[in-house]
C-alpha cells in the first residue's frame, strides 16, 4: 500500500527551500487605481502571501481589474497526513495485459463506455476507448484483450444500462465533460442508483472519467473507479485488468495520473 | 468583412503553397455532383422543422401553458394526421380563407380546431396562394429589413479587419452573456459567440423568451439573441467597432433558428451539411432538408455560416485525416451554393490540432492553412483553435494558442475563433478571454505582413505537405461521388463516424412532398 512518506510539512518552491513562491492571477470589479493595487496587495495575503508583489494591474473590462500577483505563500502541507484512496504504480505493458488476459481469463473483456445525458463531449470517451487513443497510448480497441463499445454522447443512462447488459459487459465506462452546476455528479449518481435498482450493480465494474472527476469522488458516487484528467488508456486496460483477473487490491494500486497530473 | 474579406486575393501573397488548379476544379465538380444527387433528394421532401420555420416566417409565435410552441403543435398534429406532405402552408391559407382573423389565429385554428382540415374540398392551392401571398412579401420584407439595418450599422461602427478575433461566452445565464459580451468587445473581439446549452441540438423545438439556466451554455431562443443583439450593438457605439453577433443554426431546429437569426438581425450562424449527422446523430435525411432551407435563409439574410470541419479532427487524427477536411469544405461549398449562399457568406472551418509533440507539426498547419486560403480565396474562412491536445497546464496552453495565432495572421485567414488557456478546464471567464485577446493582439501585430514577406521552399514540406492533402482531398472526393454521400457517410469518410440513411433522430419527421406541395416562403426564397 502506501510506501512511507517522512512526516515534513512542505512550503511552495520557487528556488529554495521554504521560500513559499507563488503566484496569482485574478480579476476584481474595480478599476485600476492606486486603492485598487493595494487591494490586490491585501486580497493576496489574505490568503496566506507574505509580500505580495502586484505585478500587473491592467483594465480587462470595464470596472474591471486583472491582477498578477507574487508572494510567499506562508502555508504548508504534510502529505504523509493525507488519507487518499488511490495509489500510484506504472500501469502494465500492453504484453503484460494481454498475456494475463488470455492465460488467466480466457475471453475478452467486454468495456461499454459512453457520454451520458446530455453530454456532447467525446473527447474522453474516444480518447480512452477508439483505436487511436491519446498522445501514442492506444485505445481499448487496440487491445485483444478487449472488446470495446463506444455508444458516444447523450447516451441516456437507461440506454446505456440497455446496452451494456445486452452485450454482457463486464465494465461499464461513463465520461462526464461538462461540470455546470455539478449535474456531472447527478448524471452519475442516477446511473449507479438504476443498476442498483434493476439488480446488477455488483455484476459490473463501473468506471467514472472526466476532467473534474478523481477517484475519491467516483468511489462516493458509487462507482469501482476515477479517472481524472491526464489519464492514459493504459491506465484504465490496467484497471481492468487487474480487476477482472481477481486482484481488486492491486487495481487500486494501478490506477495511475488520477490525480491530475 | 465582407469588403475586407477579399483583402487576400488584393495582396500579392508571397506565402503560397503549390496548387494544381485542375485538381482544385475537379473537386468542385465533383462536390457539386455529390450536393446534385443530395438535392434531388430535398426538393421532394419536406419536415416538421421546415414547416415550423415556415410558420414562424409567417409571424406565428407563442406556448402554451407547458412551454410548447404553437408552430410545434399546430405542425405536429397535421404531421400525425399524415398530412404534412402538402405543406403546412396550404393549411394555414385554407383556415385564413375560412375567415381566421389574421395568421396567428389560423395557426391556433390548426393546433387547436376541433376539427382538422384534411384538405379535401374549399379553397384550391391556387386560391391558398392569393390569399397568403402580402402574408409572404411582408416575411421577406422582414428579413430584408433586418439585413439592411445591419449593413447601415456596419456603415456607422466599421468592423475591425481579419482575421476577425471571435471569442466565446457561455454562461447559461442570458443577462450574465450580455455583460461578458461587452467585457470581451472591450477587450478587443470582433465576434462574439453565445454558446448553446448543451443538448439544444437534439430539442426538436425551440425554447422560448429569455433564460437564465443552461448547462455548457445558454438556450438559443429568439428574446435570447435580441438580448445580445442590444448589447453588442451598444458596444459597437461604444468602442466604434462593429461587433458580430453568433449563435447555431444546427440540429433539429436549425430552420427555425435561422430565420429567428435572420429577424434578429445576427451576423453569423454555425450551419454545416453535415455535422448534426456526424456529430449529434441526427438523421441524415432530416439534417440534409432542413440545412437546405435554413440556408436558404441565410442566403437571403446576408448572415455568414461558419461550418464545422474543425470537428473532424477532434475526433479523426489531424495529421492522417487533414484531406477530409478539405474534401467536407468542397462539399459545404456545393450544398451552400444550391441554397443560393455566396462565397462572401462561406465562413468554411478548419483547425489547429495537430499533436503538438510531432516534429514540425507547425509546418503542417501552415501548410493546410495557406492551401485552404488558397482553394477559397473569397470566402470568409473559420480558423478554430487547438483544443483536443490542451491540458490544465494553461501556461503551455496560452503558447500553444499563439502559434496558433501565428498561422492565422500569416496565412490571412478571416475569421479566427482565438484559444483560451483554460481550454481544458472549464468555459472561459472574464480574464481566460481578456488575456487571450491580449496575446492574439500580440501576435496579429507583430506578424501582420508575415504572410507577405516570405515564400517557402519549392518541394520543401510545406509545398510537399500541401500537394498530398490536396491529392487525398480529391481522392476521397472521387469515391464519395463513385458511392454517393450516404454511402460514404455509412461507412465512416467523414470523421471516422458512421451513420445509416433511416438512422439517427427526427426521421420520423421528414415527409415526402406531395404533387401540390405548397410553399410560398420557401419558392420566395428560391427566387431571390
Amino acid at each position: 500500500m502506501h510506501p512511507t512518506l517522512p512526516s515534513k510539512p512542505l512550503r511552495a518552491y520557487g528556488d529554495r527551500q521554504n521560500d513559499g513562491m507563488i503566484q496569482l492571477s485574478f480579476v476584481l470589479e474595480l478599476p485600476p487605481s492606486a486603492r485598487a493595487k493595494e487591494a490586490a496587495k491585501q486580497f493576496a495575503e489574505l490568503h496566506g502571501v507574505r509580500e505580495a508583489l502586484v505585478t500587473t494591474m491592467e483594465p480587462c473590462a470595464e470596472g474591471y481589474t486583472y491582477f498578477v500577483v507574487y508572494g510567499h505563500s506562508q502555508h504548508s502541507i504534510d502529505p504523509s497526513t493525507i488519507d487518499v484512496p488511490e495509489l500510484r504504480t506504472e500501469a502494465l505493458s500492453r504484453d503484460e495485459i494481454e498475456h494475463r488476459v488470455t492465460t488467466r481469463l480466457t475471453r475478452k473483456i467486454v468495456v461499454v463506455g459512453a457520454c451520458t445525458g446530455s453530454d456532447a463531449h467525446t473527447v474522453g470517451i474516444d480518447a480512452i476507448l477508439n483505436y487511436k487513443g491519446y498522445a501514442g497510448d492506444k485505445g481499448l480497441e487496440s487491445y485483444k484483450a478487449f472488446e470495446a463499445y463506444n455508444l458516444g454522447a447523450q447516451v441516456e443512462n437507461e440506454q446505456l444500462a440497455e446496452r451494456a447488459l445486452a452485450l454482457s459487459a463486464d465494465a461499464i465506462l461513463v465520461s462526464q465533460i461538462i461540470t455546470q452546476r455539478n449535474c456531472h455528479k447527478e448524471n452519475a449518481l442516477a446511473l449507479i442508483e438504476l443498476a442498483k435498482k434493476q439488480g446488477w450493480r455488483n455484476k459490473v465494474v463501473m468506471l467514472l472519467g472526466g476532467p473534474r472527476i478523481d477517484h475519491k469522488l467516483a468511489l462516493e458516487l458509487g462507482f469501482d473507479a476515477g479517472f481524472g484528467p491526464g489519464t492514459k488508456p493504459s491506465d484504465v486496460a490496467s484497471f481492468l485488468v487487474e480487476w477482472m483477473c481477481g486482484d481488486r487490491e492491486k487495481a487500486g494500486a494501478a490506477m495511475a495520473a488520477a490525480d491530475g497530473t | 468583412m465582407y469588403a475586407r474579406s477579399g483583402v487576400w486575393q488584393m495582396h500579392v501573397a508571397m506565402l503560397t503553397v503549390p496548387m494544381d488548379e485542375e485538381k482544385v476544379a475537379r473537386c468542385r465538380e465533383l462536390a457539386a455532383a455529390v450536393a446534385d444527387d443530395v438535392q434531388r433528394y430535398i426538393d421532394a421532401h419536406t419536415s416538421v422543422g421546415v414547416e415550423r420555420t415556415i410558420l414562424r416566417a409567417y409571424g406565428v409565435d407563442g406556448v402554451d401553458d407547458q412551454g410548447a410552441p404553437l408552430v410545434n403543435i399546430a405542425v405536429e398534429r397535421y404531421a400525425k394526421a399524415g398530412l404534412l406532405g402538402r405543406g403546412i402552408s396550404y393549411f394555414l391559407g385554407r383556415a385564413l380563407l375560412a375567415g381566421a382573423g389574421g395568421l396567428q389565429e389560423a395557426a391556433e385554428r390548426l393546433a387547436y380546431a376541433p376539427e382538422l382540415d384534411r384538405g379535401d374540398s374549399g379553397p384550391s392551392a391556387d386560391e391558398v396562394l392569393v390569399a397568403l401571398a402580402p402574408h409572404t412579401d411582408a416575411a421577406i420584407d422582414r428579413i430584408d429589413h433586418a439585413r439592411d439595418e445591419r449593413d447601415a450599422n456596419k456603415r456607422r461602427a466599421v468592423p475591425g479587419g481579419n482575421p476577425l478575433k471571435y471569442v466565446i461566452v457561455a454562461t447559461g445565464n442570458i443577462y450574465d452573456d450580455a455583460v461578458q459580451a461587452k467585457a470581451a468587445a472591450y477587450a478587443g473581439a470582433d465576434i462574439v459567440a453565445v454558446i448553446r446549452a448543451t443538448a439544444q441540438s437534439l430539442l426538436d423545438y425551440v425554447p422560448h423568451g429569455a433564460t437564465t439556466e443552461g448547462y455548457g451554455g445558454t438556450f438559443a431562443t429568439q428574446e435570447n439573441f435580441k438580448i445580445i443583439r442590444r448589447a453588442t450593438d451598444e458596444a459597437a457605439i461604444d468602442y466604434g467597432r462593429y461587433i458580430h453577433q453568433t449563435n447555431y443554426s444546427s440540429g433539429l431546429c436549425m430552420a427555425e433558428i435561422a430565420w429567428m437569426g435572420a429577424v434578429e438581425r445576427l451576423d453569423m450562424l454555425l450551419n454545416d451539411a453535415m455535422y448534426g449527422i456526424l456529430f449529434r446523430d441526427i438523421n441524415p435525411c432530416r439534417n440534409f432538408v432542413d440545412q437546405y432551407v435554413a440556408r436558404r435563409i441565410i442566403a437571403r439574410s446576408g448572415i455568414v455560416i461558419n461550418t464545422g470541419e474543425d470537428n473532424y479532427l477532434t475526433t479523426a487524427d489531424a495529421v492522417e485525416k487533414a484531406h477530409t477536411v478539405l474534401a467536407s469544405q468542397f462539399v459545404n461549398e456545393a450544398f451552400a451554393k444550391h441554397a443560393g449562399v455566396k462565397d462572401e457568406q462561406m465562413g468554411l472551418g478548419h483547425a489547429y490540432e495537430i499533436d503538438p509533440g510531432i516534429e514540425n507539426s507547425f509546418l503542417l498547419e501552415l501548410a493546410q492553412a495557406q492551401l485552404i486560403r488558397q482553394v477559397f480565396p473569397a470566402h470568409p474562412i473559420k480558423w478554430m483553435p487547438p483544443t483536443k491536445f490542451k491540458t490544465g497546464d494553461i501556461f503551455q496552453s496560452h503558447v500553444h494558442d499563439a502559434m496558433f495565432s501565428l498561422v492565422g495572421v500569416a496565412t490571412h485567414q478571416s475569421i479566427e475563433l482565438l484559444g483560451m488557456f483554460s481550454e481544458a478546464v472549464h468555459n472561459p471567464m472574464l480574464m481566460d478571454r481578456y488575456l487571450s485577446l491580449k496575446a492574439t493582439k500580440y501576435v496579429f501585430n507583430t506578424a501582420r505582413s508575415l504572410g507577405d514577406e516570405i515564400t517557402i521552399k519549392p518541394d520543401g514540406i510545406m509545398a510537399k505537405r500541401a500537394v498530398q492533402v490536396l491529392d487525398e482531398a480529391l481522392e476521397l472526393l472521387e469515391e464519395v461521388e463513385r458511392e454517393t454521400i450516404w454511402t460514404a457517410i455509412e461507412r465512416g469518410a467523414f470523421a471516422d463516424v458512421k451513420r445509416t440513411r433511416t438512422g439517427g433522430k427526427g426521421y420520423t419527421g421528414v415527409f415526402e412532398r406531395s404533387d401540390d406541395y405548397v410553399n410560398p416562403v420557401l419558392e420566395a426564397l428560391e427566387a431571390s
